[in-house]
């Protein structure tokens, strides 16, 4: 299998992609408090509802989850996801309704295979682990939504920032 | 370019209080396309209202963002507004700084950035969005009630009596359903045939509404005020126009050895048969597999003496085709096969019957006239043991029972003692329960009468065995919890109080309709809650057990709710439909087939069609939504991998900017 | 290799088909090219059937069978797979096309010839498919002779054949000769990479796909990709474009794609044959592959014409997105 023998260090590799846009002055610039940025995916019915009942409860969670609404979890186009990275996103978070509640009544089985594949694709190419989450949130579940995003917010601040996956001429 | 107007609301102090709203409507106006950016106290307020309207003229705008609660909350309110004053209902966007933002951030410092963003993310939107029309599809004035038992007539009446048109469709050869099986009714004693047949009569000669007995619906395609539907109608091998009822045939009917379905099977029937003497329609079926005649073609004795000449075996199974508008579905319940409790000595003893069982035995039109006697000997009981929760309330391992509470077995165990007594006086009652649950109008003080009236002895706990003794009698070996003691009792007839469950035919007709349906195959609500009639297939409702457990003025209650909703659809002229639905591009889309794959409503089809594409012209196999059946869920979007396929007031570009928008 | 010639002009005379879809004599001896013919001249002359005739003629099935009139087509086993395929995504048309399902003994790897210092192949012998002897005979432009094994020049993917029964044909030609390799497992690499640390792991892609020159030969001859425009020239859709600008598309570019093939590639291994920067592009697809196999059982496209794929079906009892990750083994 030659193929897969030849490695370069990983640091290497960022490096010379990074040096290759940004140069060597610029690169190192970017330290400082990692506040990560995090895209939430609700879907209308359950999570986004949940989401407003976690408002309802004011059970709090970081400010830099930003929630974008789409009508189903299952409308959440790995390509969406692949987006927010590019636009250096160190977080993405969909949720749905529970597996058998959904609102269209299948979409979110289809999301659970999908996102399984792309999950696992980008943990096979080195991505870090996790940082693509999928969970179910009902309307009610308001605690539970504030609980899983802080949870998320605090994986994704040990992760570190996403150097691996963002599209560097988008940094700012 | 869009021209843009934003919108800032205080909510109070409910938004004000984290969010500077100024330094919001601030920096909107720095976005592109905003031309007018303004904060107020209440925007979904009258006055609020009016400033977005004296906006919308002052500055021409063909497009709004407010900056307020959840969409879920207002933004109906919003896009009317917009409507109003002539801006299309869908170029509004709601940035939700309440339940998203100031409601979750502790201050200022937190909730105005991320309100900023929230405004942007909204304002990118927008930018994109493209007005939408609603459509229109015409609505078939006719209603089709699936199952004639009490809900599926009371549904048919109160949609007739609005002046529509109503079909019943009912797989058995009456209608009357489980009610027609029960004695008396809970709490108030009234004989459960003398308060249905009536309705039945009225369903029979209503000029709006026409039966389909012993048929089936066998086909369902399109969609909201336009299904059609192939109905099965089998033959009875009597002709319903010339039979009078009068039941000679079934007097003279030789094969008289089978289990009579109606009565449970305690008693037999002949194979030319009406159920009961209230039948609707009072019309003889044969029952083929059983018939001499359709088994061997001898016999034709019912022929002959048929009076009127009705009888005839060669009419064949018929299939209708008819036009809907909207469908309720009402098939109801049965009980659960209590063979799985051998324990409990059903299928091992005749004298452990089921409640069903008990209820035909009770009644007057039953196989023993009315007469409570054992099934085995057929002498009076004196004492009885009724046993609840059987297969109700199992735990999720136990495969033979259902989880859930079947909701109506205390009452009538309740009832079912209390009529015991007044039948056999002296009689004694036993009643094993885990609670006993009576949340009803007068349901516990019937519950009480039961216990201080007619001394019914209720032993909470449960029953582990029950045997048969040679001297004809039936231990029943249980728990006493209260007294925290093994009980044994030595009894003449045992009842259990099976659970019920929807009737199987709900399965196949759930797959017809594309209904959802849960574990235990009631079907599901569009919303538990908010829509608890109403299918998730839209223009299709339900009624009765079919959803969950209830008694009968539950059930009679639903129905009515169903009709009111059936007609609520059939009053429209047109549907408006719901203008966000999938749309694929024709010069994308490659005809594969992967969308209609995972579409949940059968909403996607495919035609040839011709298209030119760079001047060439050429017939593609091309997809085709059809927005009276989509409900923009947009799994087609994601399946399709040209991106031919897009999803209109959440088009990939939308998403895209509003990732982008989110990320900076 | 004459039979199937004199095959296909019966077929051509008797008015069967109205043209052949075939491979034709390339310019050297070891790049034959898929072609169209449409007469019994042509195919005298330029037919050809041989160890380097590897390419998947399924896909060229997809415009040729909206000509008028049917094709006529030599399909290996393999290819096979992938016409059932295109029938399932309504791509080609079966009433279209004559299926010659034509044998294999695997197919040859030009790199390999190349690793070997025999690239420059003047006359070759021992590549064709009735040839008993497996022993290749090579001589190069430069006058060097050699003897080789079949099997040190063959295709990779060829060792891990899914099997030599063609799965739809209208007739069968010439025998086909065993090629997998004792024990293999074509998830073999993939499993490797998932053992990788997850930095070793990006540093192996990454290496990889900064090769990749955006020359979108995999993208157009995967019978998988056969959209009518690809996502990536989608002027509605803001995907990262064509050009290869980044890290991030060029990355993002081989993982969309094996995303949008998945549940429908018949892992055929035609990208990676095709890639001119030797991209080993079959290790993601096989990746989509055997997780999918592992979370919803075996499945293998193109077996028929009607199972759904993975991606397309579900189960209420499906395992959680997050299975995905605790089965990789890294």
């Amino acid at each position: 299998m030659s193929v897969i023998e030849r490695t370069a260090s990983p640091e290497a590799m960022l490096e010379k992609d990074t040096l290759a846009y940004l140069g060597p002055a610029e690169a190192k610039k970017s330290e400082g408090e990692f506040v990560p940025k995090i895209v939430a995916f609700c879907c209308n019915w359950c999570s986004y509802a949940g989401a407003d009942s976690a408002g309802n409860a004011r059970a709090s969670y970081p400010t830099n989850i930003k929630i974008i609404r789409v009508p189903c979890s299952g409308r959440v186009n790995p390509l969406f996801i692949l987006r927010a990275f590019e636009k250096g996103a160190d977080g993405v978070i969909i949720c749905g309704c529970h597996p058998g509640d959904c609102h269209y009544t299948t979409g979110n089985y289809y999301t659970r295979r999908r996102m399984a594949l792309l999950i696992s694709m980008l943990d096979y190419i080195g991505v870090d682990k996790g940082r693509v989450e999928v969970d179910w949130v009902s309307a009610s579940e308001g605690a539970r939504f504030a609980e899983i995003m802080n949870k998320f917010a605090d994986k994704i601040r040990t992760l570190g920032r996403n150097v691996r996956l963002e599209d560097i001429r988008c940094r700012n | 370019m869009q021209r843009i107007g934003v919108f800032v609301c205080h909510c109070g102090t409910n938004i004000a209080a984290t969010v500077d709203v100024s330094k919001v409507a601030e920096a909107a106006k720095h976005e592109p396309g905003v031309v007018y950016a303004v904060d107020y106290t209440f925007m979904c307020s009258e006055a609020g209202q009016n400033l977005i309207a004296q906006a919308i003229k002052d500055y021409g705008l063909t497009a709004i963002v407010v900056c307020s609660c959840s969409p879920r909350m207002h933004e109906a309110t919003f896009r009317k507004v917009a409507e109003e004053n002539g801006v299309n209902p869908y170029m509004v966007e709601i940035a939700n700084i309440r339940e998203q933002c100031s409601w979750v951030h502790k201050n200022m410092d937190e909730g105005t950035p991320k309100a900023i963003t929230l405004m942007k993310t909204a304002v990118a939107k927008v930018n994109l969005d493209a007005p939408l029309q609603e459509g229109e599809a015409p609505v078939t004035k006719r209603a089709l009630v699936i199952g004639g038992g009490i809900a599926g007539i009371q549904t048919a009446l109160d949609i007739a009596d609005c002046g529509y048109k109503v079909d019943i469709v009912e797989k058995e050869q009456t209608i009357g359903g489980r009610m027609a099986q029960l004695d008396k009714t809970f709490p108030t004693l009234d004989c459960s045939s003398c308060i249905l047949t009536p309705r039945m009569t009225e369903v029979a000669q209503h000029p709006n509404i026409r039966l389909f007995t012993y048929s089936e619906v066998q086909e369902v395609s399109g969609f909201v005020g336009n299904f059609d539907v192939k109905i099965l109608k089998k033959s009875r091998s009597v002709r319903e126009k010339d039979c009078t009822g009068c039941g000679v045939c079934m007097t003279k009917c030789p094969s008289k050895k089978i289990p009579n379905e109606f009565n449970r099977g305690l008693n037999f029937r002949t194979a030319i048969n009406i159920p009961f003497a209230q039948a609707i329609p009072n019309v003889p079926v044969i029952d083929k597999e059983h018939c001499i005649h359709f088994k061997t073609g001898k016999c034709g004795i019912c022929a002959k003496v048929c009076p009127s000449h009705a009888v005839d075996y060669e009419i064949q199974d018929e299939v209708i085709e008819e036009k809907y508008g909207a469908i309720v579905v009402a098939t109801g319940f049965d009980q659960i096969d209590l063979h799985k409790f051998g324990e409990l000595g059903y299928g091992v003893s005749k004298d452990v019957i089921s409640s069903l069982e008990y209820e035909r035995i009770m009644s007057a039109t039953g196989p023993t006239g009315g007469h409570i006697v054992r099934p085995s000997d057929g002498k009076e009981p004196k004492d009885i043991v009724f046993i609840q929760c059987v297969g109700s309330r199992c735990e999720p391992d136990d495969r033979r029972g259902k989880t859930y509470c079947s909701k109506i077995c205390c009452m009538y165990t309740a009832k079912q003692s209390i009529m015991t007594c007044d039948h056999i006086p002296g009689a004694k009652c036993h009643v094993f329960y885990i609670d006993v649950r009576t949340p009803g109008k007068m349901f516990d003080e019937f519950y009480r009468r039961a216990v201080e009236q007619y001394g019914v002895d209720y032993i909470k706990g449960n029953v582990g065995k029950v045997t048969p003794l040679p001297n004809g009698k039936l231990r029943v070996h249980g728990v006493d919890l209260l007294d925290q003691k093994e009980v044994e009792l030595d009894t003449d007839m045992v009842v259990l109080a099976g659970a019920i469950e929807p009737n199987p035919s709900i399965r196949p007709l759930a797959t017809k309709l594309t209904l959802s349906i849960d574990n235990n195959n009631f079907l599901n609500e569009a919303h538990a809650k908010l829509h608890p009639v109403e299918a998730a297939t839209a223009g299709v409702f339900m009624a009765g057990t079919v959803q969950g457990p209830k008694d009968i003025p539950e059930t009679v209650a639903q129905a009515g709710a169903a009709a009111v909703k059936a007609v609520a659809l059939l009053a429209k002229d047109k549907l408006k439909t719901n203008p966000c639905v999938a749309q694929p591009d024709e010069l994308y889309c490659n005809g594969c087939s992967v969308c209609a794959n995972v579409c949940p409503y059968g909403a996607i089809t495919y035609i040839e069609k011709e298209v030119r594409d760079h001047g060439v012209r050429e017939t593609r196999r091309l997809a085709q939504v059809n927005p009276s059946l989509c409900k923009g869920c947009g799994a087609c979007t994601v399946a399709c991998p040209s991106g031919a396929m897009n999803l209109k007031g959440f088009t990939n570009r939308q998403i895209m900017a509003e990732v982008d928008s989110v990320c900076q | 290799m004459q039979e199937l010639i004199d095959r296909a002009k019966e077929l051509l005379k008797d008015g069967t088909v109205v043209r052949v879809l075939g491979w034709k004599k390339g310019d050297l001896p070891y790049n034959p090219e898929p072609h169209i013919f449409t007469s019994a001249e042509e195919l005298d002359k330029d037919f050809i059937y041989n160890g380097f005739c590897g390419a998947n003629l399924s896909k060229y099935m997809i415009a040729a069978t909206r000509l008028e009139g049917k094709t006529l087509v030599f399909l290996k086993p393999c290819d096979t797979f992938s016409f059932n395929q295109l029938i399932k995504e309504h791509q080609v048309k079966r009433e279209n096309a004559y299926i010659i399902g034509v044998g294999c003994k695997g197919k040859l790897d030009h790199r390999k010839f190349e690793r070997l210092g025999l690239g420059d192949i003047a006359e070759i012998s021992g590549i064709e498919l009735t040839d008993e002897c497996d022993r290749i005979h090579v001589k190069t432009v430069y006058g060097e002779e050699k003897d080789l094994d079949y099997r040190d020049v063959m295709l990779e993917r060829c060792f891990f054949c899914k099997t030599k029964e063609h799965q739809i044909f209208d007739e069968k030609m010439l025998d086909s000769k065993d090629t997998v390799a004792e024990g293999a497992d074509r998830f073999e690499e993939v499993k490797k990479i998932e053992a990788m640390a997850p930095a070793e792991r990006y540093a192996f892609f990454r290496s990889e796909l900064s090769k990749c020159i955006r020359c979108n030969a995999c993208r157009n001859v995967c019978p998988a990709c056969n959209c009518r425009h690809c996502v990536f020239d989608n002027t509605k859709y803001d995907t990262p474009q064509k050009a290869n600008a980044s890290s991030f598309e060029e990355n993002m570019f081989h993982v969309i794609r094996a995303f949008h093939v998945a549940g429908r590639c018949t892992d055929c291994g035609e990208c990676s044959r095709v890639c001119p920067q030797n991209i080993p592009l079959h290790l993601f697809n096989r990746k989509f592959i055997l997780d999918a196999d592992d979370l919803y059982g075996e499945f293998q496209a193109g077996s028929d014409t009607t199972t759904p794929g993975p991606l397309t079906a579900f189960t209420f009892g499906d395992a959680e997105p997050a299975a995905g990750l605790e089965r990789s083994r890294g």
